[in-house]
C-alpha cells in the first residue's frame, strides 16, 4: 500500500509542471485554477472594456459617424456577453471561489479537482469562439439577451457560434457550481459547523444553488433557439406559430438569477474585507446568512419584472412587482450590516477598504433604482432606456467590479507574498470612482428623458450629457493603467508582505504566503470564529 | 500526503481523509442530476405554456397513438428493476450474474430506442410542421439522447463488472451505483414525459 502511494505521488508530480508553466497546464491545484480564472478573466475584461470605449466614443456625437450601425450593434452584443460570461461570472465565482473556498472549509483542494480543471479549460476556447463569431459573416447583433425574432431573422452564422460559446460557458458554470456545493457541504474540516464558515462560503453556496437550478434552463432555451436558426423550427418564431414571450420567460428565469450569480459572491467578498480592515467582527452574521438564502429563494421568482412591457397579464405584474420589492429587504439588511461593521471600527484607509466603501455607495444607488424599476408604472416609462443601463452598471460595475478590485488589493499579498503599492492603488481608486460615476450617473437622466438604449444614434438634445458620460468612460479606461503598472511593479519588486500582513483571522491567512501546494504544512487549523476581532481576539481560534 | 487528485484517490491514498469525510461523489452526481432535471423542467414549462396559449390550427391536431409509448414505459420500468438486480448480484460478489443483468438492462434500453425510432418514422408530422411537432421531437429527442448515453455507460460498466478482480467489484460499487442512479433518473423523466406529452 505504501509503495503504491509513493508511486502515485511521483507520477503526479511528474505530470504537474512547476513554475510559471503550471498556469498553462491542466493543473488540479485549486490555487492555480483560481489564478488561471483571474488572469483569463482580466484579459477578457480588457477586450470588453475596449469595446465599451468604442461604444462610448460613438455615443459622443448624435450621428453614427465612428462606427457603422450594425458594427455598433455587434460591439454592444460582444461587450455584454464578454463582460458577463467571461469576466464577471468566472472571476467573482471561479477565481475567488476556487482560491478561497478550500481554505475556508479547511480542505486541501476542491471536492472534484478534475471537474474543476475542466470547468476552467472550457472558458478560453469558448471565449475565443465568442470573439471569432464577430469575424464571420453575420456576427451576432441582438444584444446579450439574443431576443428572438431579432436573433433568428438577422444573418445567423455568428449567432450560432455565439450560442455554442454561451452553452459551453454555461456548462463551465454548472460544473463549477456542483463543485462548490459539494466542497462546502461535504468537504468541511471535521468540527467546523456551517454557521462558523466565513460569509463568502455562504455567498458561494447560495450562488452555486442558483447556478445549478437556473443555468440548465438557459442551456435548454438556447438549444431551442439554435433549432429555430438551424432547422427552421418555430419555437420562438411567430410566423411559424411560435411564441417569443416564452423565450423571454425561459431566458430571464436564468438571467435574473444571473444578476445574483454576479453580485452575491461580491457580497461575500466584501463581508470578508470589511471586518479585517476595520478590526471589528462582522455585524449580524446570522442575519447575513438568512438574507443570502432569502435572496436566493426570491431571486428565483422575480424574473418577469424584465418583461412588464411584453404583454404580461395584470396578476403577473402584481406578483412580480411585490416579489421584486421584497428583495430590497434582505439586501437592505446586508447593507446596514456592512455599515454597522464599519461603525466605530478602527478603520485603515487603504485601497482595499476604499474600493469596498466605493462598492457600498454605488450599490445603494443601484439598489434604489432597482426598487424603482420594480414598480410597473415607472418601469413602463423607462423600459429599454438608458435608465436601465445606468441601473445595471451601478450593480455590476459599481458593485461587483469594485469588489473584484478590492479583493485583488486584499488577497494579492496572499497569492504572491508581495504587497501592492498603496499610492498607485489610491490613484486607481480615485480615477475609477470618479470616472464610473461620471459615466453612469448622467445616464439616469438620459433614460428618464427617453433616450433609448442599444441605438447608435440619438436626439441631438442629449449630446452634452452623453459627452460627460463618454469622458467618464475615458477615465475608467485610463484607470486600468495605474492598476496594471501597480501589478507589474509589485510582482517585480514589491515590498515583502510576510504571511499575514492584515492580521486577519480567516483561515487562508493562517498559512504561509504564497501557500504551499496542499495549503497547510500540518493539519488544517480549526477556525470557529473567523471574525473574532476586538476583545476576544482569536481566543477561540486555537490550532487543533 | 499526495495531492488530492480525484475523490477516488482520496479514498485510496489518504485513508485519514476518507475517515473524516463520507463519500461525496454520489452527492456531486445528485447535484448534477438536479441541474439536468432543470433542463427538462425548462422544456416541460415551454411545452405546457405553448399548449395553454398557442392553440394549434384546426387540421394540425393529432391524437398520439398510445401502444408504443406504453410499451416503452414498461421497457424502461423493467430495465430499472433489472439494473437493481445487477447491483444486488454484485453485492453478493456474483460478478457474472451482475454482468448478465446489466447486459439485459442495456438490451432493454436498445429496444426502447428502436421503438422510439419506429414511432418517429410512423408519425404523420415532421420536426418543423407545427409548434406541437417541434416540441414533441425536442423533448423525446433530448430524452432519447439521455437513454443513448445511459445505454453506452451500461455497456461499459457491464464489461468492467465481468471479473471479481476487475475495476467494478463489491468493494468498488460506485461506478455501478452512479450509472444506476442516472438510469433511474432517466426512467423517472420518461414517466413524467409520458404523462405530460401523451396522456395530458
Amino acid at each position: 500500500m505504501t509503495i503504491s502511494i509513493d508511486r502515485q505521488k511521483d507520477n503526479h508530480q511528474r505530470l504537474q509542471p512547476n513554475g510559471w508553466l503550471r498556469y498553462f497546464s491542466f493543473s488540479l491545484d485549486h490555487k492555480v485554477i483560481g489564478i488561471q480564472y483571474m488572469v483569463c478573466g482580466f484579459l477578457f475584461y480588457l477586450i470588453g472594456g475596449t469595446l465599451a470605449s468604442a461604444i462610448r466614443i460613438e455615443l459622443a456625437s448624435p450621428m453614427s459617424d465612428f462606427l457603422p450601425r450594425d458594427v455598433y450593434n455587434q460591439f454592444l452584443t460582444l461587450h455584454g456577453t464578454i463582460m458577463i460570461f467571461l469576466w464577471i461570472v468566472p472571476v467573482v465565482n471561479g477565481a475567488f471561489g476556487n482560491y478561497l473556498i478550500p481554505f475556508y472549509v479547511g480542505a486541501r483542494d476542491m471536492a472534484f479537482p478534475r471537474l474543476n480543471a475542466v470547468a476552467f479549460w472550457l472558458i478560453p476556447p469558448s471565449g475565443l469562439m465568442l470573439i471569432a463569431s464577430y469575424f464571420v459573416e453575420g456576427a451576432a447583433q441582438s444584444g446579450w439577451t439574443a431576443y428572438p425574432p431579432l436573433s433568428i431573422t438577422t444573418p445567423q452564422s455568428g449567432q450560432i457560434i455565439w450560442i455554442i460559446s454561451v452553452l459551453l460557458l454555461g456548462g463551465s458554470s454548472i460544473f463549477g457550481g456542483i463543485n462548490f456545493i459539494a466542497t462546502i457541504i461535504k468537504l468541511r474540516r471535521p468540527g467546523l459547523k456551517l454557521m462558523q464558515l466565513p460569509m463568502y462560503c455562504w455567498a458561494m453556496l447560495g450562488t452555486s444553488l442558483l447556478v445549478v437550478l437556473s443555468t440548465p434552463v438557459l442551456a435548454g432555451t438556447l438549444i431551442l433557439l439554435s433549432f429555430d436558426i438551424v432547422a427552421h423550427t418555430g419555437f420562438f418564431n411567430p410566423v411559424l406559430g411560435g411564441n417569443v414571450v416564452v423565450y423571454q420567460h425561459l431566458f430571464w428565469f436564468y438571467s435574473h438569477p444571473a444578476v445574483y450569480i454576479m453580485v452575491l459572491p461580491a457580497f461575500g467578498l466584501v463581508s470578508e474585507i470589511l471586518p479585517v480592515h476595520s478590526r471589528k467582527p462582522l455585524f449580524g452574521y446570522t442575519t447575513m446568512v438568512y438574507s443570502i438564502m432569502g435572496i436566493v429563494v426570491l431571486g428565483l421568482v422575480v424574473w418577469a419584472h424584465h418583461m412588464f412591457t411584453s404583454g404580461t397579464p395584470p396578476w403577473m405584474r402584481l406578483f412580480f412587482t411585490i416579489a421584486t420589492s421584497f428583495i430590497a429587504v434582505p439586501t437592505g439588511i446586508k447593507f446596514f450590516n456592512w455599515v454597522a461593521t464599519l461603525w466605530g471600527g478602527k478603520i485603515s484607509i487603504n485601497s482595499a477598504m476604499l474600493f469596498s466603501c466605493g462598492f457600498i455607495i454605488n450599490f445603494v444607488f443601484g439598489g434604489i433604482t432597482g426598487v424603482a424599476l420594480a414598480q410597473v408604472p415607472f418601469d413602463i416609462h423607462v423600459h429599454d432606456t438608458y435608465f436601465v443601463v445606468a441601473h445595471f452598471h451601478y450593480i455590476v460595475y459599481g458593485g461587483t467590479v469594485f469588489i473584484i478590485f478590492s479583493s485583488i488589493y486584499h488577497w494579492f499579498p496572499k497569492v504572491t507574498g508581495k504587497m501592492l503599492g498603496e499610492k498607485l492603488g489610491i490613484i486607481h481608486f480615485a480615477i475609477t470612482f470618479i470616472g464610473f460615476n461620471l459615466c453612469f450617473a448622467p445616464q439616469h437622466w438620459l433614460g428618464l428623458n427617453g433616450m433609448p438604449r442599444r441605438v447608435a444614434e440619438y436626439d441631438p438634445q442629449f449630446q452634452f450629457v452623453n459627452q460627460i458620460s463618454s469622458i467618464g468612460a475615458l477615465l475608467m479606461a485610463i484607470s486600468t493603467i495605474p492598476f496594471l503598472v501597480n501589478i507589474f511593479l509589485s510582482v517585480r519588486n514589491g515590498k515583502d508582505s510576510g504571511d499575514n500582513p492584515w492580521n486577519a483571522l480567516t483561515p487562508e491567512w493562517l498559512t504561509s504566503s504564497p501557500p504551499p501546494v496542499e495549503n497547510w504544512e500540518g493539519d488544517a487549523p480549526l477556525v470557529v470564529e473567523p471574525y473574532g476581532y476586538g476583545d476576544s481576539f482569536s481566543q477561540k481560534n486555537k490550532k487543533i | 500526503m499526495t495531492t488530492l487528485d480525484s475523490s477516488k484517490e482520496i479514498q485510496k491514498s489518504t485513508p485519514e481523509v476518507s475517515k473524516n469525510h463520507e463519500d461525496f461523489r454520489m452527492f456531486g452526481l445528485v447535484t448534477f442530476l438536479i441541474a439536468d432535471g432543470m433542463t427538462f423542467a425548462g422544456f416541460f414549462a415551454a411545452y405546457l405554456t405553448y399548449k395553454a396559449v398557442n392553440p394549434l390550427p384546426e387540421g394540425a391536431i393529432y391524437e398520439l397513438e398510445l401502444p408504443i409509448p406504453t410499451l416503452n414505459t414498461i421497457l424502461l420500468l423493467v430495465s430499472s428493476a433489472t439494473f437493481h438486480k445487477a447491483g444486488k448480484a454484485l453485492l453478493k460478489d456474483k460478478n457474472s450474474d451482475s454482468q448478465k443483468w446489466l447486459i439485459l438492462t442495456a438490451f432493454l434500453g436498445i429496444i426502447f430506442l428502436i421503438c422510439q425510432l419506429f414511432e418517429y418514422f410512423h408519425l404523420p408530422f415532421g420536426l418543423t410542421d407545427n409548434l406541437f411537432a417541434s416540441t414533441f421531437y425536442a423533448l423525446t429527442g433530448f430524452h432519447g439522447l439521455h437513454v443513448t448515453l445511459g445505454t453506452l455507460m451500461i455497456l461499459i460498466i457491464s464489461w468492467q463488472t465481468r471479473l471479481n478482480t476487475g475495476r467494478i467489484t463489491s468493494k468498488n460499487m460506485f461506478p455501478l451505483e452512479a450509472v444506476e442512479l442516472y438510469w433511474h433518473f432517466v426512467d423517472g423523466i420518461w414517466v413524467i414525459l409520458f404523462i405530460i406529452l401523451y396522456l395530458l
